[in-house]
């Protein structure tokens, strides 16, 4: 049987390495985009209605999410920033568990909570409504929900 | 008349002062768990925490166990938490620290204490074999490798280490992960990646580039704030991590 030397600068088997430099990646593109589609976010919801925080109502989440543009908006918003942070919440856990069942478990409760809140909030955002409302008329057209 | 000659005649004596020193002790023996035991210690104003701890030593209690080999912060041998702060006993005057408080000697945090002051180095001298320490060139060497100031200005920084431990042992990734690199690697790994006569600089970026690599740095700088040769590790590690991204030094 043949002798086989391990080559001592061969790449050592690496499952994940990339994974950790992608994470890293992400982190600080999501984090310049999340800067300004919050800031807008922020204006848009906030600052420039007359009447600030107290226009917001179910009327005006209807108002927008009758637009593409806000529904990829809102979108963008969603996706980033719950990936940015669970993902942070994630090296976090890796920084302060020293127990590797409880780091697992945290880690697996981290993601599909992320994963769950990211299938309901594309579900809101893509499939609105306004319609559900049953006070529906008292804000917004008949002819805007027939029936 | 009196005042005047007395403090001329100060001015010539260094000044003497007591101070209380609260060092961390365990004696694997003895203790289960390490202890604060405290020292009152008389000392000059030219005196560093190392000549305090040699005075407990040699006068007050000969059981006091640190590490120091030169003892003029260059062999890194005796670095330690003094009031909370990753320094070098020797090269830190004690007028320079709150006399008016007691001062805190504590083994570095985050390797195993072996006794008293004596951490186990092992974990931290493996990080620094991991990342290939040593010039790589594929040249034989029958003649100086010539390189221009430029190239040798680029890792100037990270040539000064002396393995003293005290930015790793600052850093709160290493406290709970014993697997991460740790600065001091990668400060040895960064001499050498942009070392332009070194040709494995993508073997280390590629060691570098792991779960327990450059990513788990946090830039929180403790580790430039350690380093006693002044050092900015948090930039090393920085430009690291770039050349990891574009897969070349």
């Amino acid at each position: 049987m043949a002798i086989v030397i391990e080559q001592p600068d061969a790449p050592r088997s690496r499952k994940g390495a990339q994974w950790e430099k992608r994470a890293w990646i992400f982190m600080r593109i999501s984090g310049v985009i999340l800067i300004f589609l919050i800031i807008g976010h922020l204006l848009v919801n906030l600052v420039l209605p007359e009447r600030g925080v107290k226009a917001i109502d179910f009327a005006f989440v209807a108002g927008k999410w009758a637009s593409p543009f806000w529904q990829v908006y809102d979108g963008l918003i969603l996706w980033l920033a719950l990936i940015h942070g669970t993902n942070g919440m994630r090296t976090l856990v890796n920084d302060y568990s020293e127990r590797e069942w409880l780091r697992k478990a945290l880690n697996v409760t981290l993601w599909v909570t992320a994963a769950a809140l990211l299938l309901l909030g594309t579900l809101v955002i893509t499939t609105f409504d306004p319609c559900i409302d049953p006070n529906v008329h008292n804000y917004l057209p008949d002819l805007v929900c027939k029936g | 008349m009196s005042i005047a000659v007395e403090s001329v005649k100060e001015i010539a004596a260094v000044p003497s002062f007591t101070v209380t020193l609260f060092v961390r002790r365990f004696d694997p023996e003895k203790d289960e768990e390490p202890k604060w035991q405290d020292f009152d210690v008389t000392v000059f104003g030219t005196d560093r925490v190392l000549d305090a701890l040699h005075k407990i030593k040699w006068e007050l209690d000969g059981s006091l166990t640190f590490r120091r080999s030169c003892a003029h912060g260059v062999c890194g041998s005796d670095a330690m938490r003094i009031n909370g702060r990753n320094r070098l006993a020797c090269k830190t005057l004690i007028k320079d620290l709150d006399i008016t408080q007691p001062i805190y000697v504590e083994p570095i945090k985050g390797l195993k204490v072996e006794k008293d002051l004596v951490v186990d180095m092992n974990p931290f001298y493996q990080a620094y074999r991991d990342v290939k320490p040593f010039l790589i060139a594929s040249d034989k060497p029958t003649a100086e490798r010539i390189q221009s100031p430029e190239d040798r200005a680029r890792f100037e920084d990270t040539t000064k280490c002396i393995l003293c431990a005290a930015c790793t042992t600052s850093c709160p990734v290493f406290w709970t992960d014993n697997q991460y690199f740790g600065p001091a690697a990668i400060v040895n790994a960064h001499r050498f990646i942009f070392d332009s006569r070194d040709e494995a600089a993508e073997v280390r970026l590629d060691i570098l580039n792991d779960k327990e690599g450059v990513w788990r740095c946090r830039t929180t700088f403790n580790c430039t704030e350690a380093c006693p040769r002044g050092i900015e590790v948090t930039k090393a590690i920085a430009e690291v991590k770039q050349a990891v991204l574009r897969g070349r030094r």
